[in-house]
């Protein structure tokens, strides 16, 4: 990446591996993503989409926002921070995480990695500084952003491991969901996490920008006849829906850049209250949802099996009496799945798995505009979750 | 629990008041004080051999009378040597203006102007008046659940409607303006505009052109509500009346511990266990009161890590930043100052000749300097009360704006300077004072946070602004007394009403206290 010097002249940055995913990137379709460019598709949605679930797959997440969080009061101010106790986060694991403004809406969601005893890696969609900077008043830690510092590939799907032992990193399988491990790489420091966004077997490299095209070419050559592709962010967008994962700015909006208060969410209205620690003294939001948990939630994050094959994007949510309830935020037609899924906010007390709702899907066939009223029904837990995103050590390829 | 220990950090007026109260409502009270003695910013001190003044506050002008009352602090020892003082404006060039409440007394004004000053008076000590009935109440909450929540801010809506049309809109025109823009289109004696321009900025932040320099204004005139003219001069100075609510809260139980400074409160499970003493002994409480300032009670003895991120954020942005100092001259003789007849030198004496002097005093302030030529409020306690200084001798107290706590360079550069510069401005306006001084002392702001513990030497604690009035102060969510950490209470200047020597916040937050936990 370059240099923050000149930032007013260079808006759009590139990331370290720009090289190789520009020459991998024979569609030439780009994405803006925090100011860098990173690929959208590089051959096919479709085969990069079929390598991840298949194969495996990479996918450049150098832009996700990073930051390093140390000092005699790092934990401290961590569990002050986000609402679930991390305390239980220990050295060489990743936890998942959010963090609440007062009102015990949600800013953002990311993962906080135990680098080493008493220094983290905070990583987010949005940018944080300024919020982490304003909880640290009267703690002692030292905040740095290190986006620009670290590159960083997502390494997905089946053959993943095999790809990692491959590559010479020994003791790899062993790598439990949520644990990481630290190599040495191209004269630098490669940090492996068993860590991911699609909810299938995978992991994340984190390295220094120099041995990042180092990397690059040492992962694809390693995977040669493991099936290994490179990925965009359409593919990896239908492999986080599939997986039930949401996303900041797409399914919740976050938190300090609302306008009006009906917009956020709570951790609860999110489906995320196994990461609220009511047990932890203080924490941001606390008070504020311990009275939505004595008043209950106003709404509801579901994940809905759509009648028919139409993605129903953005469609309106309707209960059996056709009152508009909610709204989808995120949708497709899953190949993994075999059903059109969803996610959707709906107001409390709708979407319960019993309830009837409709979603109203509009769609288009060479120009002429259908409407369509389809069933849904409420799902449990994620709509994909393969038995080897867990298995330890995974099966080899 | 009922026999467990509340505590109540700090001896000065609004701590006194709160434990009185809370030791009438049959609690067990352990007031905690740093000093060596009661009294807290409401103190009387030998400042030089054989003197002794009013430390920081000199004047009483709002002092609740109900806490008199239930409290029975003349019983207690509380009386004054003065009640509604005059004021007597300093006029460098001739007969100097008389003011006693609404009235003018005597001085250079035209004739309009003392019908204007009568206009204007009633119609501000009306305005006023609703402020000073809020100072009994506990702020009303913005956001409520139940109609009873409602109550309060209802309550605070109907004073406001019964002032009446013409007088809610004229409050609602100037509650925000500065006090310049206010006296520019009400008079033309300058020394009039500077007598009310100087009452509106004493003790705070703020010059003659700031805004809501109106609202602190009509905060000083709020005594109105218990229909005082004036200010009073307590006998034996403002001490007087700590020494006196002391005594009224030791009647009542509660136990006062002096040299006792505490240096942090205790946090278990995310309620207060009680406090821990410099030197490192611990108090278990059930609930602690804190009249320190707002800053110092949530960010220091309690610590950010306790309070929720955009809370303790508020508290770290109150504006508690003081520019007043205070001025102590011991005298061999009765001063003269030019323009005053020798009856009234025992009333308030103001040095402001106009609205423009006191704002261009401020303006070095605002660029951490200390004014050029200072706005002074002056009071010479010997002249009523003889206890203070030796037969025949004299204290004067003062009041002196502008001194930046910040000041640049550092106080211990500024303050011979700024002394000479003030005993200078004092000489030009009574010809030999300096011939009778026998010692002297200024506390600047730095003084006055080190002695009184008072956050950046704010005599109110925080900025008394309508930013940080009413359901804003000191922030929103601890502005009913109530920290948001359980068991956690303030009950300073800092809170409601504010400062000023009232005592309403010590009873309101022992009211609070008392409901919270019976």
């Amino acid at each position: 990446m370059s240099s923050s010097r000149g930032h007013y002249t260079q808006v759009v940055h590139t990331t370290p591996f720009h090289s190789r995913t520009a020459r991998a990137n024979v569609l030439n379709v780009w994405h803006r993503w925090r100011d860098h460019t990173v690929a959208d598709a590089y051959f096919d949605v479709s085969l990069e989409y079929t390598a991840l679930r298949n194969a495996c797959a990479v996918f450049d997440i150098s832009p996700m926002t990073k930051h390093r969080i140390s000092g005699p009061d790092a934990l401290e101010y961590l569990n002050r921070l986000v609402t679930r106790d991390v305390a239980r986060i220990r050295p060489g694991r990743v936890g998942y995480c959010v963090w609440c403004d007062d009102r015990g809406q949600v800013i953002d969601d990311g993962t906080l990695f135990h680098v080493e005893p008493g220094v983290y890696r905070l990583c987010s969609q949005e940018r944080q500084l300024d919020w982490l900077s304003r909880s640290a008043l009267g703690f002692d830690v030292a905040i740095r952003e290190e986006t620009e510092e670290v590159a960083a590939l997502a390494l997905q799907g089946p053959t993943s491991c095999a790809v990692l032992r491959a590559l010479g990193l020994s003791g790899v399988e062993s790598l439990v969901p949520f644990a990481m491990r630290s190599y040495a790489f191209a004269g630098g420091e490669l940090l492996v996490s068993r860590t991911g966004f699609t909810g299938d077997l995978g992991y994340e490299l984190w390295t220094g920008n120099a041995q990042a095209e180092a990397l690059w070419d040492a992962l694809f050559e390693a995977g040669r006849l493991h099936g290994i592709r490179p990925m965009g962010t359409h593919a990896l967008e239908m492999a986080r829906i599939e997986a039930g994962f949401i996303q900041a700015g797409v399914d919740f909006l976050p938190a300090d850049r609302a306008v009006r208060t009906d917009r956020t969410r709570s951790p609860f209205e999110l489906d995320l209250a196994w990461l609220v620690d009511f047990a932890k003294p203080n924490f941001t939001g606390r008070r504020a949802l311990l009275e939505e948990e004595r008043r209950g939630p106003r709404f509801r994050l579901v994940r809905l099996d759509v009648e028919g094959n139409k993605p129903a994007k953005d469609a309106y949510v309707y209960d059996d009496r056709r009152n508009v309830i909610g709204a989808v935020t995120s949708a497709l037609w899953s190949p993994m799945a075999k059903a059109s899924i969803a996610l959707a906010s709906v107001r409390m007390p709708w979407g319960r798995p019993t309830d009837e709702l409709w979603a109203e899907i509009y769609y288009q066939k060479e120009l002429k505009w259908s409407r369509l009223n389809a069933r849904c029904r409420v799902v449990t837990g994620p709509f994909y979750a393969p038995e080897r995103r867990r298995q330890t050590p995974p099966a080899d390829f | 629990m009922t026999d467990a220990l509340t505590v109540v950090i700090g001896a000065g007026h609004n701590g006194l008041v709160a434990a009185a109260y809370l030791a009438r409502a049959g609690r067990r009270v352990l007031v905690l004080e740093a000093a060596d003695h009661v009294g807290g910013a409401a103190v009387t001190r030998e400042f030089a051999p054989r003197f002794r003044v009013s430390s920081v506050a000199h004047l009483t002008h709002l002092l609740d009378p109900s806490i008199i009352r239930e409290l029975d602090l003349t019983r207690h020892g509380l009386a004054f040597a003065r009640e509604e003082l005059k004021s007597v404006v300093l006029n460098p060039t001739g007969e100097a203006l008389v003011l006693d409440g609404a009235e003018i007394v005597s001085g250079p004004v035209s004739a309009a102007d003392r019908a204007s000053y009568a206009e204007f008076s009633a119609r501000l000590r009306r305005l006023a008046t609703v402020l000073g009935r809020q100072h009994g109440r506990v702020p009303p909450r913005l956001g409520w659940s139940h109609w009873r929540e409602a109550l309060p801010a209802a309550a605070l809506g109907l004073d406001l409607r019964r002032l009446g049309r013409d007088d809610l809109r004229e409050f609602l025109r100037i509650v925000t303006m500065p006090v310049y823009d206010l006296v520019e289109e009400s008079f033309e004696s300058p020394l009039l505009k500077g007598a009310v321009a100087l009452d509106a900025v004493l003790g705070t932040r703020l010059g003659a052109r700031s805004g809501n320099t109106v609202f602190s204004y009509l905060h000083r005139l709020s005594g109105a509500a218990y229909g005082r003219r004036g200010p009073a001069l307590p006998r034996g100075g403002v001490g007087s009346v700590t020494d006196s609510l002391a005594a009224a809260a030791r009647i009542a139980g509660a136990s006062i511990r002096l040299s006792s400074p505490v240096e942090a409160i205790l946090v278990e499970q995310g309620r207060v266990a009680g406090v821990r003493l410099a030197g490192g002994e611990r108090i278990e409480a059930r609930a602690v009161v804190s009249s320190a300032d707002p800053k110092t009670t949530l960010l220091r003895l309690l610590g950010a890590r306790h309070l929720e991120a955009e809370f303790a954020q508020r508290v770290h942005h109150l504006r508690a930043t003081g520019t007043a100092a205070k001025l102590h001259l011991a005298l061999a003789g009765l001063p003269r100052f030019t323009g005053v007849p020798a009856e009234w030198l025992g009333e308030r004496l103001l040095l402001a000749p106009s609205a423009t002097y006191v704002d261009q005093a401020f303006d070095h302030a605002k660029y951490r300097r200390c004014s050029d030529a200072p706005a002074l409020e002056i009071t010479i306690p010997t002249v009523h009360d003889a206890t203070l200084a030796p037969d025949g001798q004299h204290v004067l107290s003062a009041i002196v704006q502008y001194a930046p706590h910040d000041v640049d360079g550092g106080w211990d550069a500024a303050r011979g300077p700024f002394l000479e510069r003030v005993l200078a401005l004092l000489e030009a306006h009574a010809p030999g004072l300096r011939a009778q001084l026998l010692a002297a002392q200024l506390l600047t702001p730095a003084d006055l946070e080190r002695e009184f513990r008072m956050h950046g030497g704010h005599w109110h604690h925080a900025e008394l602004t309508i930013d940080q009035a009413l359901m804003l102060r000191p922030v929103p969510g601890a502005a009913q007394y109530a920290a948001p950490v359980a068991g956690l209470y303030l009950c300073g200047a800092g809170s409601h009403p504010g400062g000023g020597v009232i005592g309403a916040a010590g009873r309101n937050a022992a009211r609070v206290v008392a409901e919270d936990d019976p």
